[in-house]
């Protein structure tokens, strides 16, 4: 059962990989990444890590892709050109791909990591549901989440600033919503 | 499922977030891939964190969500300023800062 559940999960994180890089319209590409995401829930629930599942479901599934629609609606999508600054790009990216993928497994595969074999050790009931998760993130971690607390704030405001119309910037189109509070904080442009 | 089926699975997953960033042109396909590139090594977090049965490695994985959810908003709003400013979205055009 526990197979079926990962082959399933790993096959739609899979498929929505792909998906990503393989869609022309940034739309599907979006619509593809929201099945990736839902996937990889599926397999941190398999590792019993409830918190995380929830989390991604909720903050990436839920608000970030929501943030990306938001974004590729006001944007368009538009196609892309199909000009190589490197030639055989399209040929060379795949093979370095392919590459980085054996290194990779070469390298974690390799070590001398016996643990990797077996499922892990046997978890107490409690193992990855948010109280423990919220236990440490207080009182080990307490620091990084503070840090952490304090990035958001700085990439919210570091988003207003560089995505706020300017009072009189070139090439943008004159508007009344113009926020004029952000006048203040807005580099010259 | 043991722990190396995850492994292998998220650096599988790592290297197509790779190979899109190559192979696409679009910025915001570009932040796209660099999603499933973190997702990858949030995989290979949780997994190692049960592989150690500590619960530290979840941990890891929820700052790596939060530093994702920062350059996403970051990168979109710079998608945004690009758009406004009527310059072509497109990492090969804009290539200014190349020294």
């Amino acid at each position: 059962m526990e197979a079926v559940v990962f082959f399933v999960a790993a096959i739609g994180a899979l498929g929505g990989a792909i998906g990503v890089i393989a869609m022309r319209n940034p739309f599907y590409s979006v619509l593809a990444l929201i099945v990736h995401l839902f996937s990889l829930a599926a397999l941190f629930l398999l590792l019993t890590s409830a918190f995380v599942a929830a989390a991604q479901v909720v903050v990436y599934a839920g608000a970030v892709m929501v943030l990306y629609v938001f974004v590729v609606a006001y944007v368009g999508g538009g196609g892309e050109s199909a000009w190589e600054p490197i030639p055989g790009q399209r040929l060379l990216a795949p093979l370095l791909a392919i590459a980085l993928f054996v290194e990779l497994s070469i390298a974690v595969l390799g070590s001398a990591l016996k643990a990797l074999e077996t499922k892990g050790p046997e978890v107490s009931a409690g193992f990855g549901n948010p109280a423990a998760i919220g236990r440490l993130l207080l009182e080990k971690f307490l620091l990084p989440f503070e840090a952490s607390s304090i990035l958001l704030l700085l990439a919210a405001v570091g988003a207003i600033v560089l995505a706020a119309r300017r009072r009189e910037g070139e090439g943008d189109t004159p508007s009344k919503h113009s926020p004029s509070r952000l006048e203040g904080v807005s580099p010259s442009p | 499922m043991n722990i190396e089926w995850y492994i292998v699975l998220s650096s599988l997953l790592f290297a197509t977030g790779v190979l899109g960033i190559l192979i696409r042109r679009s910025p915001m396909v570009i932040l796209l891939c660099l999603e499933l590139m973190l997702n990858a090594g949030n995989l290979a977090l949780v997994a190692f964190s049960r592989m150690v049965g500590n619960g530290q490695g979840q941990v890891f994985a929820v700052i790596v969500m939060v530093i994702a959810a920062c350059e996403v908003v970051v990168g979109l709003g710079l998608i945004v300023a690009i758009f406004r400013r009527r310059l072509p979205l497109n990492v090969d055009d804009l290539r200014e800062l190349r020294g």
